[in-house]
């Protein structure tokens, strides 16, 4: 039971209270590059969820069992940007051969995900908090849930603003930054959660 | 030769015209101190894997060039975190995660792409150091009105009298979005005209 208590706990943090998004700056250019049409923001969450479970698993197993038993810790940088491109050029490969119109629909955000800072910071967070595996692997889980559920919040705002009346100069990037704003505002009321 | 070097510096900011890097520009805008900080070591990370890309780049097979390119940007990276952590460690302790997440800045994988890649080294090195230069320029400037509305303060000195009650709202996360949003309209606006 304490153990649920714990996920759930870990769940409601990541998600809510520190999300990776709003709250900690992470992956900032897919938020506002791909919440144009809802269909690509659920589908690069989805693949976003997925590469950073992975990737926070992958670079635990290498930091605890490659670079500090070799004393190579100042490669974390390096080796982990490395993981992190080939599940990034494996997961397109996959969904390339299994859903050929999601493919073309991410277009040039799916080999972006390699560069989406919030896949490379969750793993050098995992480390920096001195996570357990499991933690770890949770972490980079709800993580990618967070970063989804605003995404597609986002984009279903940027829906509707497209046919709002807006002054000419504030349209797409500058409007989509203040409602990023407002929804930060709103996340910020989680933080008096106490955990 | 120096329109390569001054275009960073507004006519292709890369932060309010082409939107690159916004993760950092925002996480570390809360302070002056931080931003140039943080504008200084991309500027040198950008300056060298400029010069190093566009000097490898007739070895590289076509097909592993963004493995190659990223490997390279992240071996500089990791040079100005250890240099960073011995010299100035208040600095870098409150850039935090975000010193080795220069890595995955857009601005530097997107300049070696569009431009190291296809040029010669000087008119590379001019490139980047225009660019990292705009993107400090850019930080700094947000970081000026946050730091001036949320703490009335400039570079931890007092500027604006202290009866002054500080929005705190504006070095908080909802602060940077907002601020960004309102710059890069008002750089539309001026675009426009």
């Amino acid at each position: 039971m304490e153990f649920i208590g714990k996920i759930f706990v870990m769940a409601i943090a990541a998600i809510f209270v520190q999300n990776f998004v709003l709250m900690r700056f992470l992956g900032l250019c897919p938020y506002i590059g791909v919440s144009k049409k809802l269909d690509s923001a659920i589908g690069m969450g989805m693949a976003v969820i997925f590469v950073m479970t992975m990737a926070s698993t992958f670079t635990w197993l290498i930091q605890s069992y490659l670079l500090i038993p070799l004393k190579l810790e100042f490669l974390q940088t390096i080796a982990f940007i490395l993981t992190i491109a080939s599940l990034v050029q494996l997961v397109e490969m996959i969904i390339q051969k299994l859903a050929p119109a999601l493919y073309k629909a991410l277009g040039v955000y799916l080999p972006l995900i390699t560069t989406n800072c919030a896949v490379l910071g969750v793993a050098i967070l995992n480390i920096n908090e001195n996570y357990s595996f499991i933690e770890a692997i949770l972490n980079g889980l709800f993580g990618g849930v967070g970063f989804t559920l605003v995404l597609i919040l986002m984009a279903g705002i940027r829906e509707k603003l497209e046919k709002a009346e807006l002054p000419r100069a504030m349209k797409g990037m500058p409007i989509a930054m203040i409602v990023a704003g407002s929804m930060a505002l709103a996340f910020l009321g989680f933080s008096g959660l106490k955990l | 030769m120096i329109k390569e070097f001054t275009k960073g510096f507004i006519k292709e900011n890369p932060v309010f015209v082409m939107a690159l890097g916004l993760c950092p520009t925002l996480a570390v805008s809360s302070s002056v101190m931080n931003a140039i900080g943080m504008g200084l070591a991309a500027t040198f990370v950008l300056v060298c894997s400029n010069i190093m890309i566009s000097l490898i780049k007739n070895f590289v097979p076509n097909k592993i060039h963004i493995p190659a390119y990223i490997v390279v940007i992240a071996s500089f990276v990791t040079i100005v975190d250890m240099v960073m952590e011995a010299y100035v460690p208040a600095l870098h302790k409150s850039l935090g995660l975000f010193i080795p997440l220069i890595v995955v800045n857009c601005i530097i994988l997107g300049r070696a792409e569009a431009f190291a890649g296809k040029n010669n080294v000087f008119k590379s090195m001019l490139d980047g150091l225009g660019m990292g230069l705009g993107f400090t320029l850019a930080l700094s400037v947000i970081a000026t009105i946050r730091e001036i509305l949320g703490a009335g303060q400039f570079l931890g000195m007092q500027v604006l009298p202290t009866s002054y009650k500080p929005m705190l709202v504006a070095i908080l996360a909802p602060g940077a979005f907002i601020v960004m949003g309102l710059l890069m309209g008002a750089m539309k606006l001026k675009k426009k005209k």
